[in-house]
């Protein structure tokens, strides 16, 4: 691995060397490095398409799965489909994320459809970092789809950041919940010059018991422009929450579209919106402190989105 | 040592008019505690905003150890050892108490000093530290934690805008013990904006602000007695002895 690439592992994926446990680096469309464990083993798709199956036996406890995907080319586009098959009782995190260091003039591109099956009672904290580079004025677009279905009584915890440096992600998330099972979303975006996100949820509870709670914390500067949607259909007696709390700064733009559908008298659901610029008392409560105006902001913005 | 000298601060009403809040006022604070004192709706909150400079007068100037620093901005003077605990205390969205402290105090506080001045002002530093100063936090909590954030930045001048309002009777005694002991380590002015009459008991200097103006100002032994006396105006809560 050269100087470039460990930086962008390290900006996705917090790793230092080589994981433990069981991993797969994909570099510039290439398997980089592969590794199965008694419990979790990762095989390449029977279908053809690119992409890897990663199938985690039951009952694994306290394992970990690192799913990093670097590219450094420019002029280079790939759809990746990644498979997830979690047995039932276990307990395990997931850590994907996409770098991309693009200093050429054309666009670097990765689209990234995990699937996740998770079953009955398993739990599973999945945490997926996005980030990007480059001196070029190459477009560094990603566009991560997930789809995820939830049998009974099983919990999916999703951690989703992406900090500057994309230009371009229209990113959709796609849920089924049986009885009792649980998802939690926090979405963390910040986006500046004249960068685009879109995200869009759907969330469907289908099942007694189901929860959701999404929440997605943004933050839009410069002339950035971001989008939110999130849709929760309740078909049984279930607990839905969805939640966009946007900064914008400088020209940047923010739509949040967030909606219900309950299709039982017994769900219940909840959505919250807010949009708006950093509270003018919060900056001047920093700046009695000693920070300057931009300082300020910054820690209000850091504490945002922490 | 403060000098306010002849402010006045008025804002442009709707139909075209100036409303005047605060009129040709001067006051000189040199001492260790500093009561300033009012009706409702007197000008104090706007007073203690101009010494910090979140506002500007539109007449007169202010003096801090001799330097003119009316048209410095709130930063600057925070640098230059002016602090304001605000009647309102502003919340933040995942900002902690710790880091909050830690930017009053303008380097990573430890752990144990942070818990130090969480302590001083009554909370069990454990249970706050890795708060988030937001909408969670009760009235009196988000309070008590303003103070500290004074408290862990020490300054030569400290000005509290009235830091009793939503403390429990009980925690009343150890308030006054804090600005007590803030001035022992600092030996910088204190000044205090209460209705408390056993706040103003413990006030070297009292001034009284009616209708944007000085109205009266002296030592508490001068103005006490015509605050307290029988035909004082209701501007004085008298708090029961806890
Ligand atoms: N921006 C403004 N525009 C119009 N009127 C204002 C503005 N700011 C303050 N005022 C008015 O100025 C007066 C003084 O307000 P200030 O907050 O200084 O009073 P105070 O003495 O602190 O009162 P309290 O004891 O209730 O805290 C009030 O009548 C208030 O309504
Ligand atoms: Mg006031």
């Amino acid at each position: 691995m050269d100087e470039l690439e460990k930086m962008l592992l390290m900006q996705i994926a917090d790793l230092h060397k080589i994981p433990d446990g069981a991993y797969n680096i994909r570099k510039n469309g290439e398997a980089d490095g592969r590794r199965s464990t008694k419990h979790i083993v990762i095989s390449p798709r029977e279908d053809g398409k690119p992409g890897i199956d990663i199938r985690i036996a039951p009952h694994t406890k306290n394992e970990s799965v690192h799913i990093p995907v670097v590219i450094t080319k420019t002029e280079y586009r790939e759809t990746v489909y990644n498979d997830f098959y979690v047995g039932e009782g276990a307990d395990v995190l997931i850590i994907a994320g996409c770098g991309i260091h693009n200093c050429g003039q054309q666009t670097a591109e990765h689209s990234g459809v995990h699937t996740f099956h998770i079953g009955k009672n398993a739990k599973v904290r999945y945490v997926e970092k996005h980030y990007a580079d480059g001196d070029g004025n190459g477009e560094k677009v990603m566009n991560p789809r997930t789809v995820i279905s939830l049998e009974e009584g099983a919990l999916l915890d999703m951690e989703t950041t992406q900090i500057k440096g994309v230009d371009s992600t229209v990113r959709e998330t796609v849920a089924k919940l049986a009885g009792g099972a649980q998802l939690v979303v926090r979405e963390k975006i910040y986006t500046h010059g004249k960068q685009f996100a879109a995200t869009d949820f759907s969330v469907e509870l289908d099942g007694e018991g189901a929860g959701a709670d999404v929440v997605s914390r943004s933050v839009a500067a410069g002339e950035s422009v971001q989008e939110f949607r999130s849709k929760i259909t309740g078909n049984a007696a279930c607990h839905g929450h969805t939640e966009c709390d946007a900064i914008i700064m400088d020209r940047g733009k923010v739509t949040a579209v967030p909606s219900l559908a309950a299709n039982s008298v017994d769900a219940e659901l909840i959505h919250e919106a807010a949009i708006g610029k950093i509270a003018g008392e919060q900056i001047i409560k920093l700046m009695t402190l000693g920070l300057t105006e931009q300082q300020a902001e910054e820690q209000i913005i850091k504490g945002f989105l922490s | 040592m403060l000098e306010l000298s002849h402010i006045g601060f008025s804002v442009p009403t709707e139909n075209g008019r100036e409303k005047v809040i605060l009129d040709d006022l001067s006051l000189k604070i040199e001492e260790r505690f500093v009561a300033i004192t009012g009706p409702n709706g007197s000008g104090k909150s706007t007073l203690a905003k101009l010494i910090a400079g979140i506002l500007s007068p539109t007449e007169g100037k202010i003096f801090f150890n001799g330097e003119d620093i009316t048209g410095l901005s709130v930063t600057e003077r925070a640098r230059r050892g002016i602090s304001f605990a605000f009647q309102q205390p502003v919340r933040f969205k995942g900002i902690t108490v710790k880091d909050l402290l830690s930017l009053a105090t303008g380097r990573k506080s430890t752990v144990s000093e942070a818990c130090e001045y969480l302590s001083e002002v009554g909370l069990c530093a454990r249970d706050y530290i890795g708060r988030e100063v937001n909408a969670s936090l009760s009235g009196g909590e988000l309070k008590r934690i303003e103070i500290a954030t004074v408290l862990a930045r020490g300054t030569a001048l400290s000005v509290f805008d009235e830091p009793e309002a939503g403390i429990d009777l009980w925690s009343f005694q150890n308030l006054i013990s804090v600005f007590e002991k803030m001035y022992r380590r600092t030996r910088g002015s204190i000044v205090i904006i209460s209705h408390q009459e056993r706040i103003l008991r413990i006030a070297d200097k009292i001034a009284v602000v009616v209708n944007g103006k000085i109205d009266r100002a002296g030592t508490r032994e001068e103005i006490l007695p015509s605050l307290i006396g029988a035909n004082a105006c209701a501007m004085l809560t008298k708090t029961k002895e806890a």
